[in-house]
């Protein structure tokens, strides 16, 4: 794969384009059949987040995704692909039924972050994150996780608790979005495009920091230049990723998924520091930043303010 | 504000105001009424107007909680490094350290409360508001998978504004890391008790925190995933008082009951007796 020169900021821009396909594009050209299953049997459906069941080479896999639109339309069906809580909960309720019947789930991360509004906490938006990183952990079937586009914090996280995750070469997963970054560390919300870059965010960061496992390519110029080109590279990552995964026992696959998440973090210990930990020294250094820059005005509602 | 009479009105009544030493009195952000800061210690820092029940210090809890003498600390020597070379963290968790005498923003160890035996996780919100970076992330997990190697409960007082930004994705994985140590303790048919106190929101509400087998909340604590400024802003209205309260999280069922400080320790160490093992039927 050539290396990918985009600033954290342009990918960001280059996600955020109309055209880029959303997991609704991808489904029907990575997997052969597709039938959509709804609600989470306690409160509703959220089409932020769609589930189902699919095949691919001649095996069934459970699908979870969250829901971008193209246009102002389908982004207000999808709530910009911000789940509530009963979205969460659909796909809780997709992957214990995955389990059950063994098979293999496939997890879509495309959202700026959980929704923040009344009814979201009102119904637990917290517990339903919690929960779904709790029992993911010990889901006794593979999963894998493919960020598409805007990896959004904990709203990310909440389909993110996997065996293997891949990232499209220009999708971006962070803790929060630049601008909620830059709002809360400097007080100054159009900081946005300096906090991207600072914020190692790009899949390239995340390979070092042992969270990815897998960059996968794009077509040249971005996703939308060729959807079909790009999603044979998802497919065959998951291809991949499944050959790998379905070959090992449930408690070897549960030990490596604990230990996945168990060895990330950066500490001293009584004046050491631990092996395994990630020292700066393999990290970019802040040299190739840029100056402080003017903000560009954007699109981002508050939506993206998402913690 | 354009208004240069106003500003020298304000600053000349702020002269002229009596000094009152800053540690005199108590202003309670919840309802305004003002007590003695004597009056208000002795009531264990607990609003008498509206039983608001104010922050405290891991180790004034470590005192209300813990049999004295009890406590045994794990992992005190972990402090933060600077994994995203973010400019001035290493200076704030200085101050912190400084500030508060800690290390980091929360205590683990092993206690006994009333004589029974547990793990105990304390956060503390004047370390960085008890933001979840690498170390907060570590020293929960290991507290979780000691409780689960010995076969004791946890008992976890929390607060937190979330996660730690300056640590950015490290910081986020922290969630998902305390969240497995949570279920294999709890696949362990181990007993964890949280209890959310003053303010437990964000990353942390989105993981250990939410997980308990039994949630107890301090009456009038803020509780909630978003901050109150994010939905006020998504929203473009203003929230009720009582929104993201414990009393809010009793009501719409995702607290199973508020305790208030003086009742604490006894409630906990009740509830940790009705699961100790062995018991029998006495007929």
């Amino acid at each position: 794969m050539e290396e990918n020169k985009l600033t954290a900021w342009e990918r960001m821009e280059l996600i955020r384009h109309k055209g880029r396909p959303t997991v609704r594009d991808y489904i029907p050209m990575i997997f052969d059949e597709f039938y959509e299953l709804h609600g989470d049997r306690l409160f509703g459906d959220d089409a932020a987040i769609i589930g189902g069941i699919a095949r691919v080479h001649g095996i069934s896999v459970t699908v979870l995704g969250q829901v971008k639109g193209h246009n102002l339309e389908e982004n207000k069906k999808t709530n910009f692909s911000c789940p509530h809580p009963e979205g969460y909960r659909k796909a809780l309720r997709l992957a214990h039924q995955a389990e059950k019947f063994h098979r293999p789930v496939i997890c879509f991360i495309d959202t700026p972050g959980a929704f923040c509004g009344v009814a979201a906490e009102e119904r637990g938006q917290g517990e339903a994150i919690a929960r779904n990183l709790l029992e993911f952990s010990q889901l006794k079937t593979p999963v894998i996780s493919i960020v598409l586009g805007e990896g959004g914090s904990g709203g990310a996280l909440a389909l993110g608790v996997c065996d293997t995750l891949g990232m499209l070469e220009n999708s971006l997963y962070s803790v929060i979005s630049p601008r909620g970054f830059a709002s809360i560390l400097w007080k100054d919300a159009s900081r946005e495009k300096e906090a991207a870059e600072i914020m190692h965010m790009r899949a390239e960061d995340l390979v070092e920091y042992g969270v990815c496992d897998g960059i996968i390519p794009e077509a040249p110029g971005g996703a939308h230049m060729n959807p079909q080109l790009t999603a044979g590279n998802i497919a065959d990552f998951i291809l991949d990723a499944l050959k790998n995964l379905t070959q090992k026992s449930v408690a070897n696959l549960l030990e490596a998924r604990y230990n996945k998440f168990r060895k990330i973090g950066v500490f001293e210990e009584g004046g050491q520091i631990p092996p395994g930990s990630v020292l700066d020294d393999t990290l970019p250094g802040m040299d190739d930043l840029p100056e402080d820059g003017v903000s560009v005005s954007t699109e981002e509602t508050d939506l993206n303010q998402v913690l | 504000m354009e208004d240069g009479g106003k500003d020298k009105e304000e600053s000349a009544g702020k002269d002229s105001r009596a000094k009152i030493p800053k540690n005199l009195l108590f202003k309670c952000p919840r309802c305004g009424n003002v007590v003695f800061m004597e009056e208000f210690n002795a009531g264990l820092k607990v609003c008498p107007n509206c039983s608001y029940h104010s922050r405290i210090s891991c180790q004034e809890r470590l005192e209300l909680t813990a049999d004295r003498g009890s406590f045994v600390e794990y992992d005190a020597d972990l402090t933060s490094l600077n994994p995203l070379e973010f400019p001035g963290y290493e200076e704030k968790v200085a101050a912190a350290q400084a500030k508060t005498g800690l290390k980091e923003a929360v205590i683990t160890g092993e206690c006994t409360i009333r004589t029974r035996r547990c793990v105990i996780i304390i956060m503390d919100s004047r370390f960085m508001m008890a933001s979840m970076g690498s170390v907060v992330g570590e020293k929960v997990t290991r507290a979780f998978e000691r409780a689960t190697e010995k076969g004791l409960p946890v008992v976890a007082f929390t607060a937190s504004g979330g996660a730690r930004m300056q640590e950015g994705i490290i910081s986020l994985m922290q969630m998902a890391k305390t969240s497995a140590a949570v279920a294999r303790h709890s696949e362990a048919g181990l007993l964890y008790i949280t209890v959310l106190t003053d303010p437990t929101t964000g990353g942390v509400t989105a993981s250990f925190a939410s997980l308990g087998d039994i949630i107890i909340a301090e009456p009038k604590v803020l509780i909630g995933f978003a901050g109150r400024r994010v939905i006020e802003g998504t929203i473009h209205q203003r929230l009720p008082d009582d929104f993201q309260s414990a009393e809010f999280l009793l009501e719409h069922g995702f607290v199973d009951m508020i305790v208030s400080r003086v009742n604490m320790r006894k409630t906990v160490s009740k509830l940790l007796k009705a699961h100790l093992p062995g018991q029998k039927l006495d007929l």
